[in-house]
């Protein structure tokens, strides 16, 4: 599914990418330490956390996933969002808690 | 030059988590009966009663660094040590100002008590030590060093609020630390072997002892020069000036 369409139909804020938002994403991951991403997430999928260290932007370019979705609009500090575009990292954030994100995203057919 | 054997990671029955028995006489008979030298008072998120054990040890051999073990808002676990008390209560009223508006729950965490150099009882302190602070990272180190401070990042194997656990790789707000404490269940060797990336720095470990038994189970020599260890001399051995250094045996 296309990233662009996920974020209009779930009202998503565009944190970084804004440009990408192309780009198709299949399946997902939920972890916010990120040893477990590194070791667990996959290539192209949404990785969805309340992690927000600037740490978050390696990581998800060491593991080639399609975006970060940060849930319950947890704050994102402006150097981890200056460092997503620097680096081409899709940055998103969902206003609803990891659990209702990802049950509406199941609805809407992801 | 001489070795001080070391115990830089120890809670007294100020941490909820850790055992009553953490009492500032026996804390110093413990380490005097295991033949340290120098041990460090980190007491989650707190240095409440790392004066009372200072008293405790007062004309023994023992030389007490006051300090805390600060879990930030990233979930990551640093050890904060001082040389002087007042250095450290600066720190810890600073931590005060950051701690989430929560009281401890004793009957599910377990009390925290503040206790004199006797190990009496003076206060049961109901503030939540058991979490993070609302304190990045960045800032704490930052905080901490310009107190004069050293920060050690605490056990940075483990998955729960080890740095390497939490943040998956070395971040670069601590890239001015001078050492980091591996957990009892790795060599300094071995974690260099799992985690090529570390920064050349000194490697340590510590006890994390929550109870009197554990302490000692895992310490780092200093080899620095023949006087009271000092901040300074630590900093100077974890780069191995001269003939100082640290190791792990």
């Amino acid at each position: 599914m296309k990233i662009q369409d996920i974020v209009e139909q779930l009202q998503w804020e565009v944190l970084a990418g804004a440009g990408r938002l192309d780009a198709d994403a299949q399946g997902g991951y939920v972890a916010d330490l990120l040893s477990c991403v590194m070791a667990g997430a996959q290539p192209g999928q949404l990785w969805f956390t309340l992690q927000t260290h600037l740490n978050i932007i390696a990581v998800a370019s060491l593991t080639g996933v399609a975006g970060i979705v940060v849930t319950e609009s947890a704050p994102v500090a402006p150097e981890t969002i200056a460092k997503a575009e620097a680096e081409g990292v899709i940055l998103l954030s969902s206003s609803e808690p990891t659990f209702e994100t990802l049950v509406k995203l199941t609805q809407i057919g992801f | 030059m001489r070795e001080y054997r070391a115990d830089l990671h120890l809670h007294t029955c100020l941490s909820a988590c850790a055992e009553v028995e953490m009492i500032p006489p026996l804390i110093v008979d413990e380490a005097l009966h295991k033949g340290l030298d120098l041990i460090a008072v980190t007491d989650h998120n707190t240095s409440g009663n790392a004066g009372a054990v200072m008293e405790a040890a007062r004309g023994s051999s023992l030389l007490v660094l006051p300090g805390m073990e600060l879990q930030c808002q990233e979930e990551v676990e640093i050890l904060c040590l001082f040389e002087t008390l007042a250095q450290a209560l600066a720190w810890q009223s600073e931590v005060e100002t950051h701690l989430l508006p929560l009281s401890n729950d004793a009957e599910r965490f377990g009390p925290q008590f503040l206790v004199d150099a006797a190990g009496e009882f003076v206060d049961e302190d109901a503030r939540f030590y058991q979490g993070p602070v609302r304190m990045t990272l960045a800032t704490a180190v930052h905080r901490v060093q310009t107190l004069g401070g050293l920060v050690i990042p605490a056990h940075i194997d483990r998955p729960s609020g080890g740095v390497l656990g939490v943040l998956g790789i070395w971040p670069p707000e601590l890239e001015s630390v001078d050492a980091a404490e591996v957990s009892p269940n790795i060599r300094p060797s071995q974690a260099r072997q799992t985690y090529p990336f570390l920064p050349g720095i000194a490697l340590i470990t510590g006890s994390d002892a929550h109870w009197l038994d554990q302490m000692g189970r895992a310490i780092t020599i200093f080899v620095m020069e023949e006087a009271p260890p000092t901040l300074a001399c630590m900093r100077r051995a974890f780069h191995g000036e001269g003939n100082r250094r640290v190791y792990v045996p």
